[in-house]
């Protein structure tokens, strides 16, 4: 209680020193100064007194008095406040607040929340929770998928399982950890009853001239798409140029740099050296830095609607002994091996409108990328012997894809979208073919191919938390027959109310 | 075929990353005080106090709705750049406000710091939430965060505003001081009158769109007999909308009231059924063509609600 008036003495003492100071200039305000410092005097009393009702209250178990309404948290009690003279009847709640002592206004501000709930659970990072699941109706046997042409690899490739599906339910937390830095944790359970960590990273916050840093597991910001979690996607799956080139989402186990030039246009570069562990690269046992990424962004407005963000990226990544199953010319399945290093480059540029910038009735979004990817290397044929022997041979390729898709929404909470995807299996050097050791038909999965697919989806959004979706695709990712695919999807967001970027 | 010439995507892109570097090292050296503002109303308030020595902007326009904005490339550029940053919070901005504030790599605008004004703790607020829970809607756990429709709101947060631009400023701390002190004698003098103009509107019953007049109607002491929106920021459906109209043949309302951003079609539909008159309001500064600066918003708020009340 003490400790509260000597707040509250400070409070006034620097409410009323500046004004004075500021108005002692002028001696025929003197009147109206006068009136002025009587409304203030006035208006602190009211505010004091309703600060030792609030003290009160707080030390009582449980405020009484007859003030039922809804609008009013238990812990404040109504009152008449001189201060806002109309005050009529709808209840309101006076949260005393004074400009030069912000920590007074947030104790007192937020009774609703806080209470006299113990502090030990105030600090406790903000939780959110994604859950989702799919029905899928597909017309080819998901587990013979493939992307011919294009060395498999990554976890996320293929139009996932028939029937129902839970999809991955994520568990996100995030924080300020101190002044400098913040963290976030994002765990993945997928419906196998595996958990894995999606993303864990500490990143700086407001540090100087437009530099943020940041360490530990993330999705790398190459491309666009790439660093967007699932949930915020507007299909249910990647476009198949993350499938075929990232296995999914590229993820860095590194550290990340980035700087925002001071222009009044956005212009970002970054970097960013990991271990390289994910596809297409692989844990290698070295030390050093394994994988290494830089990026651009440009990005300004158009008219009032439209904003524009384009991109280009470049990654290496190196991998030692990067298996993948295939079947050779005698119909064995066997085990073949990539050594060597992968380097792509990413063109991405994405356009939003909507009219006069109010995107809640209706807008629209329009998003490209187009990969392209060479690798260089040794392929290892039948690494455990199993059919015709170990052998080994050089390896490059040069390889290309792109997506481009629209989405618009044509009236409040209901959206439709179309995407378009293509592959360019383009040329494949391997050695052992080349001399005449083995024949193309070894490596069946490598015969080259240009894949495409098809895209449409149509969701509603009942509010900004919660999604339903359904998506057909004609997928011709591979020579065979065109997978016909169906899903309904829900995407539901629990908990704290997550920032989306652009 | 014009769409087809690839040839020249990549020329463009050269020309625009060139203009890029360009209009970095043709940055002008500004004096001014770079202020942003999350809404047009404290660019408007930022421009009042601080006259030529600042440069305010606002992040969203009066046609926008602010729970809506996306963490647009250009916004965070700007985000980067400002020295201050006059936000209305109440978790108004939280679907795109950390996002600029995480990106924006500037240690002058975080949260603790003099270049972060949150306008909303510093008024006192309607509306708190004694339960959180989403199945309200998207209620806003410090209460309702339309502060800017009661100009004595307004008064508080120049105040705050005042200290703060003296505080970054300190050389110029006397001009901003004195602006503020005539921006009171004028606000003050205007409040009197928009009090007397206001004196029929006492007691008259309104329809909200989204609960965003609260402190509008509490100023004037008008009463919300109910919403458009089902729940906060759940739209407006068909089956509400007819409750509604039936709820206001025993308890009638003279006006249906909604921002200048938002969607006409629900009000329209309340006014052709139940005898209430649509009313659109400019909501913050440059929500209508008379709505040019913060006295104009008011003038032409009251005048709206005369005219609607008639």
């Amino acid at each position: 209680m003490i400790c509260r008036r000597t707040v509250v003495a400070t409070v006034l003492a620097a409410a009323f020193g500046t004004p004075i100071a500021a108005h002692a200039d002028g001696s025929q305000d003197i009147a109206q100064l006068r009136e002025e410092l009587r409304q203030v005097k006035q208006d602190y009393e009211t505010r004091i007194r309703a600060l030792e009702k609030r003290i009160e209250a707080v030390a009582a178990p449980q405020p009484t008095g007859g003030g039922g309404e809804s609008a009013v948290p238990l812990s404040a009690n109504r009152q008449d406040d001189t201060w806002m003279p109309d005050a009529d009847s709808a209840g309101y709640v006076s949260a005393p607040s004074a400009p030069s002592a912000p920590a007074v206004s947030v104790a007192a501000s937020a009774p609703a929340v806080s209470g006299s709930a113990s502090t030990a659970s105030a600090f406790n990072p903000a939780v959110s929770v994604i859950l989702g699941g799919t029905f899928a109706n597909l017309s080819r046997d998901p587990d013979k998928y493939r992307i011919q042409g294009f060395v498999p690899g990554g976890e996320e490739v293929g139009p996932g399982k028939r029937s129902f599906n839970l999809g991955e339910s994520e568990l996100m937390l995030s924080a300020s950890i101190d002044p400098t830095f913040s963290g976030q944790l994002t765990a993945s359970l997928a419906s196998d009853n595996s958990v894995s960590v999606e993303e864990a990273f500490m990143q700086t916050h407001g540090l100087e001239d437009g530099v943020n840093l940041k360490a530990g597991r993330f999705l790398s910001s190459v491309g666009y798409l790439n660093n967007i979690h699932s949930h915020a996607w507007d299909f249910v799956d990647a476009p198949l140029v993350y499938q075929a080139f990232f296995g999914g989402q590229y993820s860095q186990d590194g550290v990340q740099a980035r700087w925002l030039a001071p222009a009044d246009r956005f212009v970002e570069l970054g970097a960013e050296a990991g271990n390289g562990g994910s596809f297409p690269g692989n844990g290698r046992n070295k030390n050093g830095v394994n994988s290494v990424a830089v990026f651009g962004h440009v990005g300004d407005d158009i008219g009032e609607g439209g904003s524009w963000r384009a991109g280009l990226s470049y990654l290496r990544t190196s991998a030692s002994g990067r298996a993948y199953d295939d079947t050779d010319s005698t119909g064995a399945d066997v085990v073949n091996a990539f050594s060597g290093h992968s380097s792509i480059w990413i063109a991405d540029a994405v356009y939003k409108w909507s009219p006069g910038g109010n995107a809640t009735r209706t807008n629209l979004k329009l998003q490209a990328e187009y990969f392209r990817r060479r690798e260089n290397g040794t392929l290892t044929y039948d690494t455990t012997g199993q059919s015709l022997g170990t052998l080994s041979g050089a390896y490059t390729s040069a390889q290309s894809g792109w997506y481009a898709q629209g989405v618009y929404q044509f009236m409040p909470r209901w959206r439709v979208g179309m995407r378009y995807d293509k592959l360019y299996g383009g040329t494949t050097d391997i050695g052992l073919v080349d001399s005449g050791t083995l024949s193309a038909s070894d490596f069946s999965s490598l015969t080259s191919y240009n894949p495409s697919k098809t895209t449409l989806m149509l969701d509603f959004s009942p509010s900004e938390f919660s999604r339903i979706r359904l998506q057909i695709a004609r997928d011709k990712s591979s020579p065979d027959e065109a997978d016909r695919q169906i899903y309904l999807q829900y995407i539901m967001s629990l908990g704290a109310h997550g920032a989306h970027s652009f | 075929m014009k769409i087809l010439s690839i040839p020249h995507v990549p020329a463009r892109w050269l020309a625009s990353l060139f203009l890029t570097f360009m209009s970095l090292l043709a940055l002008p050296a500004h004096a001014a005080v770079n202020v942003l503002g999350c809404e047009p109303e404290w660019a408007a308030l930022a421009a009042e106090i601080g006259g030529n020595k600042v440069r305010a902007t606002s992040a969203t326009t009066a046609m926008q709705d602010p729970h809506r904005i996306e963490a647009r490339p250009s916004l965070i550029a700007r985000t980067r750049n400002a020295s201050l940053l006059v936000c209305t919070g109440l978790d108004l901005e939280t679907g795109w406000l950390p996002v600029l504030l995480q990106q924006a790599g500037n240690p002058r605008i975080m949260p603790g710091q003099p270049g972060y004004l949150e306008a909303g703790t510093y008024v006192a607020r309607l509306e708190v939430p004694t339960r959180l829970d989403r199945a309200d809607g998207d209620v806003h756990a410090a209460g309702n965060p339309h502060i800017q429709q009661d100009p004595r709101n307004i008064a508080r947060v120049a105040e705050v505003l005042t200290q703060r631009l003296a505080q970054i400023d300190p050389a110029n701390a006397a001009y901003y001081r004195n602006r503020h002190r005539d921006f009171s004698h004028r606000w003050n003098a205007a409040m009197q009158r928009w009090n007397r103009q206001a004196a029929p509107l006492r007691g008259v019953a309104v329809v909200e769109h989204h609960k965003n007049m609260a402190y509008l109607l509490n100023w004037l002491g008008m009463r919300s007999v109910g919403t458009l929106e089902p729940k906060p920021g759940v739209e407006p459906s068909a089956s509400h909308l007819a409750r509604l109209a039936g709820q206001l043949r025993h308890d009638p309302a003279r006006m249906v009231l909604r921002a200048a951003y938002q969607d006409p079609r629900a009000s329209k539909w309340l006014a052709d059924r139940a005898h209430v008159t649509p009313v659109v309001l400019p909501f913050t500064v440059g929500g209508s063509s008379h709505a040019k600066d913060l006295f104009g918003l008011f003038d032409d708020t009251i005048q709206k609600l005369l005219e609607g009340a008639r």
